[in-house]
């Protein structure tokens, strides 16, 4: 048993919601009691879907148990085929259909239904959304997918994408184009938008694209061993990457390898002087496995930032992410603890939040610029424009997204210059930020000691920060703020300092000066 | 009209898939609402799931609330769940020294592998005593409907109130603080100063019941609490529910008659905000009027609100589906509803939605699973969950309440205009 305040992924059987919700043609017969029907909420809220899920729940209740929750199952598999009348239908059970041990597969094989009907076993007191959305379309291609002759021209599938994906609809179109551009058909996209006679012919395709490895993986490793279909492992995500997978796709396919980046903004608009500014910010990463990695790599090498911290919620990416991890000299932190999360954040005091709308919350409360890479997703990470993660566009479109966040730059020097101006106080904020910019308060509240030292922050250090410090410390931008607060601590501890003056501040920021 | 009105319809009860949520929804508000209490959901990663989906953009540090979430250890051996929720609860209570009450929430899973909460919340009372007080009810999908929950959550409080033999008026229902001010305003300048109030927003707020408590329901969905007061000698005042300038006129005339209050007295307090209530609920009601509504079954609210909307806005009800009917509750409102409209009972969604198509309502009143795709099959919809969680209740909210409803309706309009260009 374990508390859970804020979780970052749902029960399996929301992944599963979120293949057959991708799909076309295909119908999801969950056995759950009715607030279960929640998780429709998910997709036609948060996604703006404008159809319901392909999903009937039994809605079994408590007077129910023990007597007919089986043939309830049964009517309700019989109404959805008679009703929606669905190439394929996936049966299975949620937490509490689980425990009351009806077996939806057996009982909806025995109905002699006219179409295949495919059993999940998704066990929900241990496995959690991404490993139901993996396993389900594993399932379905399993059942579905058959060795078909290949196409005469090069082509590929196009793996993974699923319902409530994180911008998955805009990579799927980034990605068809960047095939394109090298003479290759796109064969199958799936789930998304793909019907069960699609799935039927996945084997026609010469090579896989495993966009997100957290919900096409075991499909993928399945295909490549049954219908000898190899698959990706570059996830096309920032501009090396983006290059790296053109090049891991010409050599697959035996093309040349072709990208046309003559809309590819990204390295020039980090190498432009306005950009200066962000050199060595430090950053914190946190998300999914794939997102994360993918977003290190542009963080260090394409954008110019300090990776301090990063780590992820899905502990299927565990091994990967540790490896990466050990690359950027950091510890990486595996875990789906919102509050724990929120403690790393806190300890490290990065300059920038690359995370979840989790995050997102935690930067908020904690005064620091965030910026979204990963599910889980909030209904802003639908937006209307079209912006992909992968390929050059995509690569555009997360410049602009991290650097929004941040103040610009000859505005940071302005603040700096002009910290004790009336209008550039810490709550004024970026300029090209909304909301009103709030006035500096008149009088500066002493400084609350539970708020000043190292220890009212969870800190094993005894350090006392004298009220002079404390002060000067205030005129410091807030921007920058927390990487002064911290290095002046660092400082001290390594110098045995037990109490910090506005020398020890001083010197700190000599000593760091790079 | 007649003057039974909807009284002696026949109620279609429907048994098949139901697009509802569960109990555990109404801790969503409930937390907000008791300031000292913490909710620890006993239940698995969906209902963890729910409740954060539920509860939206509002993302706290450390909310009120949480769910300790059953693995597969504590499903194999019970005892072991039983030690496994005093760890969590022990954990949980040393950290957060501001929490006064504890409900222990059931939750499907919990109920069908047979955790009994009640033991431990009787354990787990004695060791913390007198901190804090552990009290354990169900919000599971398969015993409560949405604000079921909060029915089951006051129920489970009123055997721990004080006995009183004191003449007295308590109010069971949660509101939001502004209406609840609003109410009690009302009711002193009626004479009625002392009222008490379920739930209380704090654990030490002093509410008591006996033989000589007179009980007035604010919520509609409250049949439980309102059974387990009666058990304690309290005695219910009937009325139509507090909605719209008529709903609460009659609500607090019939609190008044049962505390002797004349009519004279009650004319006089009411007349300012009746007057004002008329005036803000007849601008929505120019574009409601003559428009038709469909309910679907969410909150138990539909019933008083299918009569505010058809008596005061003129608008005609086709079909007022409830997940449940509590017929005692319910009378005064169904005996105002004019005869007419589907009078429905639990739900399958798919026929539901059959007939929504074929009666194609200005106005379908359903749950956010439902109203996109309904939007873009071009009905007009009105979440019903807004209606729960937005001050709605009393006379100055009537105006808000009548525009819940016209928005979507007005949205639609002006939307069609610009498209037409
Ligand atoms: S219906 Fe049951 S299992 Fe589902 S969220 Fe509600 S209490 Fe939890």
């Amino acid at each position: 048993m374990k508390l859970a305040v804020w979780t970052y992924e749902g029960p399996p059987h929301v992944g599963a919601m979120r293949v057959a919700t991708a799909m076309k043609g295909l119908h999801y017969v969950l056995h759950a009691p009715q607030g279960d029907t929640y998780a429709d909420l998910l997709f036609t809220m948060i996604e703006r879907r404008n159809h319901r899920p392909p999903v009937s729940y039994t809605t079994f209740q408590a007077r129910d148990l023990g007597s007919d929750t089986a043939n309830l199952f049964k009517t309700a598999c019989r109404d959805a085929y008679d009703r929606f009348r669905p190439e394929a239908i996936i049966v299975g059970a949620s937490c509490t259909a689980e425990l009351i041990q009806d077996d939806p597969g057996g009982m909806a094989e025995t109905m002699g239904l006219p179409v295949p009907v495919i059993p999940l076993e998704l066990p929900s007191y241990q496995r959690k959304e991404n490993f139901g959305a993996d396993e389900t379309f594993f399932q379905i291609v399993r059942s579905l997918a058959r060795p078909v002759p290949r196409t005469e021209r090069p082509s590929a599938n196009l793996i993974g994408p699923t319902a409530l994906g994180f911008r998955h609809r805009d990579d799927i179109t980034e990605v068809t184009a960047l095939l394109h551009e090298m003479g290759i058909d796109v064969n199958v996209t799936a789930p998304y938008g793909a019907t069960p006679s699609d799935i039927a012919r996945l084997g026609a395709a010469h090579v896989n694209v495993l966009m997100y490895p957290e919900t096409g993986e075991s499909a993928c490793r399945w295909m490549a061993r049954e219908l000898d279909v190899p698959h990706t492992r570059t996830v096309p995500i920032g501009v090396g990457a983006t290059r790296d997978f053109v090049a891991e796709i010409a050599g697959l396919l035996d093309v040349a390898p072709r990208l046309d980046d003559s809309r590819l903004r990204l390295p020039w608009y980090s190498a432009s002087v306005d950009s200066t500014y962000l050199t060595g910010k430090r950053v914190f990463l946190f998300g999914d496995g794939t997102h994360v990695a993918a977003a290190a790599r542009i963080a260090r090498d394409e954008m110019g930032f300090e990776v301090v911290g990063l780590g992820c919620y899905n502990r299927e990416q565990a091994r990967m992410l540790r490896a990466l991890a050990r690359d950027f000299g950091v510890e990486a932190l595996i875990s789906d603890d919102y509050l724990e999360v929120e403690r790393r954040i806190e300890d490290l005091a990065p300059e920038l939040i690359l995370g979840t709308q989790m995050e997102r919350h935690i930067a908020k409360r904690l005064g620091i610029p965030c910026a979204v890479i990963s599910a889980p997703v909030h209904v802003q990470d639908f937006p209307a424009r079209y912006s992909p993660q992968m390929g050059i566009e995509g690569a555009n479109v997360i410049f602009d997204t991290w650097v929004h966040p941040l103040v610009m730059g000859l505005e940071e020097h302005l603040l700096t210059m002009f910290r004790e101006d009336f209008e550039f106080h810490d709550a004024a904020g970026a300029s090209h930020h909304g909301g009103k910019a709030a006035p500096r308060p008149q009088v500066d509240p002493a400084p609350a000691p539970a708020e000043s030292g190292p220890e009212a922050r969870g800190g094993a250090v005894d350090i006392v920060w004298l009220p002079a410090a404390e002060k000067e410390l205030k005129k410091v931008p807030f921007f920058v703020r927390g990487k002064a607060r911290r290095n002046t601590e660092a400082f001290a501890a390594q110098q045995g300092v037990a109490e910090i003056s506005v020398d020890t501040l001083y010197e700190a920021k000599a000593h760091y000066a790079r | 009209m007649s003057a039974q009105g909807c009284t002696a319809t026949p109620v279609l009860r429907e048994r098949g898939q139901r697009e509802v949520f569960c109990g555990l929804t109404s801790i969503v508000w409930l937390h907000r609402k008791m300031q000292d209490a913490f909710f620890l959901v006993v239940g698995s990663r969906t209902c963890a799931h729910l409740l954060q989906s539920a509860a939206g953009v509002m993302i706290f540090a450390e909310p009120r609330f949480g769910t300790a979430i059953l693995d597969e250890t504590d499903l194999a051996g019970l005892a072991c769940a039983q030690d496994e929720l005093d760890n969590v609860v022990t954990q949980l209570l040393s950290r957060r020294s501001d929490i006064r009450q504890l409900f222990l929430v059931g939750s499907c899973p919990s109920e069908v592998i047979k955790l009994d909460l009640e033991k431990a919340a009787e354990r787990l009372s004695q060791q913390f005593a007198p901190r804090v007080r552990v009290i354990n009810f169900s919000g599971s999908g398969i015993e409560t409907t949405f604000t079921e929950g909060e029915d089951a959550c006051l129920a489970a409080m009123v055997p721990t109130l004080p006995q009183s033999d004191a003449a007295q008026l308590l109010v069971a229902g949660a509101l939001p603080d502004v209406v609840q001010d609003q109410m009690l305003g009302l009711l002193a300048d009626m004479g009625l100063a002392d009222v008490a109030v379920l739930p209380a927003a704090r654990a030490d707020d002093r509410v008591t019941v006996g033989p000589n408590t007179k009980v007035a329901m604010v919520q509609p969905f409250l049949g439980e609490t309102l059974a387990a007061l009666t058990r304690r000698g309290a005695t219910h005042i009937a009325a139509p529910f507090p909605f719209g300038e008529e709903g609460s006129t009659a609500w607090l005339r019939a609190v008044a008659r049962a505390f002797g209050v004349s009519d004279a007295v009650v004319d006089r307090v009411t007349e300012a905000p009746r007057a004002r209530a008329r005036r803000a609920v007849a601008q929505a009601a120019e574009v409601l009027s003559g428009k038709s509504v469909f309910f679907l079954p969410d909150s138990q609210l539909e019933i008083p609100l299918a009569r505010f909307l058809t008596r005061e806005c003129g608008m005609q009800a086709i079909e007022v589906g409830a997940p449940f009917i509590h017929s005692g509750l319910m009378a005064p409102d169904l005996a105002l509803l004019e005869a007419g409209p589907v009078i429905s009972e639990g739900q399958d969604v798919d026929l539901q939605l059959d007939r929504v198509r074929a009666a194609r309502p200005d106005l379908t009143v359903c749950g956010l699973g439902l109203a996109n795709p309904l939007e873009a099959e071009g009905l007009t919809t009105k979440w019903a969950i807004e209606l729960v969680f937005t001050p709605v209740h009393f006379y100055e909210q009537a105006g808000d309440l009548a525009g819940l409803f016209s928005r979507p309706l007005r949205r639609r309009a002006i939307l069609q205009r610009e498209a037409a260009e």
